[in-house]
């Protein structure tokens, strides 16, 4: 086996080190009743010639962006990875490292979360961010549990029914045997209902959650959310699941959020079939403390040499155990890297261009299919490069249809959303060009494009 | 290691000071060794009510975490401001500048329990 | 014996400040539609302080940082409880395949049906390897395979109305366990252990308020609990479940599997046992190996297979939910994949045999040079203590002083009831060689805390930064970049 390095007589002078017969000896610890009798019934070692070839098989039975015409967004989004940020990636002193726990020998990586975390506070206009969390999802859910810590006394937690559903459903099995209430704020034109919202907002509540931009695509009002929530004392928690549209509207600090996540694919990660992802987290001075997972400070060393380090460790599971601000003890590591390679390369001026194109498309395709027979924008509101169409045909037949053309039309919305019957969520990003809206467009009709 | 001999201690490795029905509380030279380095305090704010024997703030090092308890029942008269920004001072004066609250004793009964500074220094001597 | 090779490191400054107004490093295509802009006053001004930087600027920047870290492919990483085994590129290759890489999570599922089969063999195969009837791939990490397993073990108990509330925990279990156990609202018994639980110290506290006990094993000592399965039959008897955190699988393939010996939910970590890289902290996966009683809580969606063809089941009234989005980390699953198929079921029982070879030599190696607390035969990985260093010297300065002879250090510190522990895991992938090396070294700094003790303090005094100050970290947190600060320093 090529990954093990031992030869014959190596084993044997090994074990004659160590004073025993055999290896098997070694293993004189582990009670016969609790041994496995047989060999293990997982296929034999394929040579890597082999296992390619097996696995081409495999990959080859999905349908991928590259070859299909991809309108699917609904929280993992189709954005070109430059060549360099594979590339970077790639250095085996990145990819191959463990958790910065030795600095002196991990500056490379602690630097690199530094940076990250410094990007991500820019982006929302928050004053610090940890290293990074799972998910999109999962971060929703941590930042709910922080409100909560937060909040000490207060229970409640208004999710806006436009938040992602991953969000809510993620956020409701963490929270499923804490003591807290969950409750949905439904929605308006596709955004939070900003009455209904009022309504529910008592001193009791220690969070509400929005999406920016929501499920639908919408750009919520959040000045006005987070007026309302601050109004009774308690926290907004903004959940961003297209991070790119930070670069074109107004920030989640700007406008009042106290807790920012979200999810960073859309920054250089791959779809890879929804993940890993990563989780970002951001929050107020005031909140430091409650911070769930990894953060990384700057310091010196004994020379006086500027350098970086875990530091605020004492929030985390490995020394404060059952009252630690999370469980998590990991954070993603690689993907931070590869969010802060992306984020460097498009800088200030590339990625707000390229907010705008995936606006501008967008505006367009939504144009084009407005005008069309049988099809319907339900929602009004400002929107980035997502936008909701329902259509007087089934959606799964129109989906049929459209995949025979090669074409993923867009995520269904009737499973979450039963009012939505026959909705579409369409999401358009640099991706597709005018050429590939308009066969869209055509497709949607009825003609073959 | 001082045991300052006007001073009142208990098994946690805090001192009391005793100034009629006012204490001031801070914790030992021998606890502040324990710990290495303070990086943090966190402590009550002026009027909350302390139990005696339970938590009422927590000291940080960089790698441990304390829980600082009450030794005796009362209610915040006033915290040491400094502490937050400069919590090193538990290391360089915990006896002086290192104090953490001034606290208006409900049950001066309590005051019994504690050890005086011979009592004090055995019990760490044990340790 | 001391490595004295010379190299060329290079400093590099912080993005923000290499940063210069008007530089671009990236290429887009034009809008080919009409520019139109959101409102005015939904916009945002420019993202204050963003970096502006070349191609060429990028590739330095992120170059130079990658040789200020050390990383398995650069050395040997004998970081106990981490499982630092080599990452074989294959399972890069595959996880970048067009076919994996590039699909997104809400095609239809008749289109993804590579995707979900390769998920479906990996679950077959990871409970082939486990003994449970069934393994749910979505936890994203260790961490939250756990939160995952408790979350079923409550909702178990639930479902049969019982209201237990406490969970045992032995001493020597990582942090995550009693974190996890707080998430999912139960208290913590802590228990004690001499090194291996036994079964009385389980009987004295498992009493009828006690939902779960949680376990590893091998535990942290590197021990194989001898009593596992009447421990097992205890806590059943006595109406509780057992967890059992996987973190040390590396020492039991093809030898013991958990779901054979009574415990009923375990999580896998694929970036440990099943070689996927740890990428510098993460992304790591956590599936959960499910046992009977909990299957109708696993996490949904499940994948499926009806007939020739593979679905995702949602339709799961009793399941604890959802754990994150979509349906787990899909690229470490397909370079899990890959390790199980070039590994075969016998070369997986080779590594573990080889992985427990490798802690035993380095342990007959050091054992007369460094303090041993627990005699009986441990595993896959070796514990030793700073008792018996000479002129004070602490793990720490040992830890410090491995890295001037070339290597990462071990786990220092962990497990809590072991003093000043150096908990070494060599994996099964390094060579006679190298940990020879690795022992040398060792000897030579033991040698130097007698002698030379000031080597040792000082230590590091070769990687590009010497020691650094924790404390100040702590203590005034700079936690970012902000362009002020340079102002201020210049």
């Amino acid at each position: 086996m090529r990954y093990l390095p031992h030869t014959r007589s190596e084993v044997q002078q090994m074990l004659e080190t160590i004073g025993v017969a055999a290896v098997e000896d070694l293993f004189t610890g582990v009670p016969q009743s609790c041994r496995l009798d047989r060999p293990l019934a997982v296929a034999p070692a394929q040579s890597e010639g082999e296992l390619l070839a097996g696995l081409r098989r495999l990959a080859e039975g999905n349908a991928s962006v590259t070859q299909w015409d991809s309108f699917l967004g609904g929280g993992a989004y189709n954005h070109y990875v430059p060549a360099v940020v594979d590339h970077l990636i790639s250095r085996s002193e990145f990819y191959t490292a463990y958790t910065p726990y030795q600095p002196e020998i991990s500056q490379g990586t602690l630097q690199a979360i530094y940076e990250f975390q410094t990007l991500i506070c820019q982006l929302t206009d928050m004053d610090m961010a940890n290293a990074s969390m799972y998910d999109g999802a999962s971060a929703c859910a941590e930042g709910v549990l922080l409100c909560l810590r937060a909040a000490k006394k207060r229970r409640r937690v208004l999710l806006s029914r436009a938040l992602h559903p991953h969000y809510r459903q993620t956020t409701a099995t963490y929270c499923r045997y804490l003591d807290a209430q969950l409750e949905e704020i439904v929605d308006t034109d596709g955004a939070t209902d900003a009455a209904q919202l009022r309504a529910r907002l008592t001193e009791d509540v220690a969070a509400v959650v929005v999406g920016y931009p929501n499920y639908f695509g919408r750009i919520e009002d959040l000045a006005e959310i987070a007026a309302a929530a601050h109004e009774v004392g308690a926290r907004l928690v903004v959940a961003v699941s297209e991070p790119l549209a930070l670069a074109l509207f107004k920030s989640p600090g700007e406008l009042g959020a106290d807790v920012v996540v979200g999810e960073g694919q859309s920054f250089g990660l791959p779809l890879s079939f929804g993940g890993p992802g990563i989780g970002f987290f951001a929050v107020r001075r005031q909140d430091m403390r409650l911070l769930p997972g990894r953060l990384v400070g700057e310091t010196v060393d004994l020379e006086g040499e500027r350098g970086y380090v875990l530091t605020l460790a004492t929030r985390e599971q490995h020394i404060r155990r059952e009252k630690a601000t999370s469980n998590i003890c990991s954070n993603q590591g690689m993907c931070a890297v590869m969010v802060a390679i992306y984020l460097a390369l498009h800088g200030k001026q590339g990625l707000r261009r390229l907010a705008q194109i995936n606006y501008a498309r967008a505006a367009y395709a939504r144009e084009q299919i407005s005008r069309l027979q049988g099809f319907e924008l339900p929602f009004a509101g400002a929107v980035f490069n997502e936008f909701v169409v329902t259509c007087s045909e089934p959606v799964a037949a129109l989906s049929k249809r459209l995949e025979q053309q090669k074409i993923l039309a867009g995520v269904p919305l009737q499973e979450d959303y039963p009012e939505l019957e026959n909705g579409l969520l369409v999401c358009v990003t640099e991706q597709n060009s005018k050429d590939q809206i308009d066969r869209l467009v055509t497709a949607l009709a009825g003609g073959q494009a | 290691m001082e045991y300052p001999d006007h001073l009142k201690y208990t098994e946690e490795h805090e001192w009391i000071a005793v100034d009629d029905d006012v204490v001031i509380i801070g914790i030992t030279d021998f606890a502040q060794k324990q710990l290495g380095d303070v990086v943090f305090v966190e402590l009550p704010e002026v009027g909350d009510v302390l139990e005696s024997g339970k938590p009422f703030g927590v000291v940080e090092s960089v790698k441990a975490v304390s829980d600082v308890y009450a030794p005796i029942s009362g209610e915040v008269l006033e915290i040491n401001e400094d502490l937050p920004d400069e919590p090193g001072l538990l290391n360089t004066s915990p006896y002086e500048d290192g104090w953490m609250l001034k606290v208006k004793l409900s049950d001066p009964d309590e005051l019994d329990e504690l050890m005086d500074a011979d009592a004090y220094q055995e019990l760490v001597e044990e340790e | 014996m001391m490595n004295q090779a010379r190299g060329l490191v290079l400093d590099e400054l912080l993005l923000f400040e290499r940063s210069r107004p008007g530089r671009i490093g990236y290429s887009l295509p034009e809008a080919e539609v009409p520019e139109v802009l959101p409102d005015a006053e939904l916009l945002r001004e420019e993202i204050d302080g963003f970096p502006e930087l070349s191609e060429v600027d990028v590739i330095r920047h992120y170059t130079r940082l990658s040789t200020w870290n050390y990383g398995v492919d650069t050395g040997f990483y004998p970081l106990g409880s981490c499982t630092m085994k080599y990452n074989p590129k294959i399972n890069e290759v595959a996880a970048r395949l067009e076919g994996f890489a590039a699909v997104h999570p809400r095609t239809p599922e008749p289109l993804v049906q590579g995707a979900l089969e390769l998920m479906y063999l990996l679950e077959r195969d990871l409970a082939e390897v486990s003994g449970f009837p069934a393994v749910c791939l979505q936890p994203a990490a260790g961490a939250q395979g756990e939160f995952a397993g408790m979350l079923m073990i409550r909702a178990w108990h639930q479902a049969r109305g019982s209201r237990r509330h406490k969970v045992i925990i032995p001493d020597t279990a990582h942090g995550t366990n009693p974190a996890t156990a707080a998430l999912c609202g139960y208290e913590v018994v802590p228990v004690a252990t001499d090194g291996l639980l036994s079964l009385e110290a389980v009987a004295a506290v498992m009493d009828e308020d006690v939902a779960a006990l949680m376990i590893t094993n091998p535990n942290t000592l590197g021990l194989f609990e001898g009593q596992i399965r009447e421990i097992c039959e205890l806590v059943h008897q006595r109406g509780g479940l057992v967890y059992c955190d996987g973190a040390n699988l590396n020492a039991l393939m093809g030898i013991s599997r958990p779901g054979d010996v009574g415990i009923d939910v375990m999580h896998f970590n694929l970036h440990k046992t099943f070689s996927t890289p740890h990428g510098g902290g993460g992304p790591g996966a956590g599936p959960v190996g499910v046992g009977e009683r909990l299957l109708p809580f696993m996490p949904t969606p499940v994948v499926v297979k009806k007939d020739d063809s593979f679905a995702l089941d949602t339709d799961r009234p009793q399941s604890i939910g959802r754990v994150k989005g979509f349906y787990g980390h899909f690229g470490i699953l397909v370079r899990a994949f890959a390790y199980i198929r070039s590994m075969g079921g016998e070369g997986l029982k080779r590594a573990t045999e080889l992985a427990v070879l490798n802690a035993n030599y380095v342990r007959a190696r050091l054992e007369g040079s460094y303090h041993l607390p627990h005699q009986q035969r441990s595993l896959h990985e070796v514990i030793f203590s700073e008792a018996g260093l000479a002129n004070g010297c602490r793990t720490l300065d040992v830890a410090k002083r491995l890295i001037d002879y070339g290597y990462h250090p071990p786990t220092i510190y962990f497990p809590l009831v072991v003093q000043g522990a150096l908990m070494i895991e060599p994996t099964e992938t390094e060579s006679k060689q190298a940990l020879d090396d690795f022992c040398d070294a060792l000897l030579a700094i033991a040698e130097e805390a007698r002698e030379t003790p000031e080597k040792l303090r000082d230590a590091p005094v070769r990687p590009r930064r010497r020691r650094l100050d924790e404390v100040q970290a702590a203590r005034s947190p700079k936690l970012r970049w902000l362009p002020d600060q340079d102002a201020a320093e210049e």
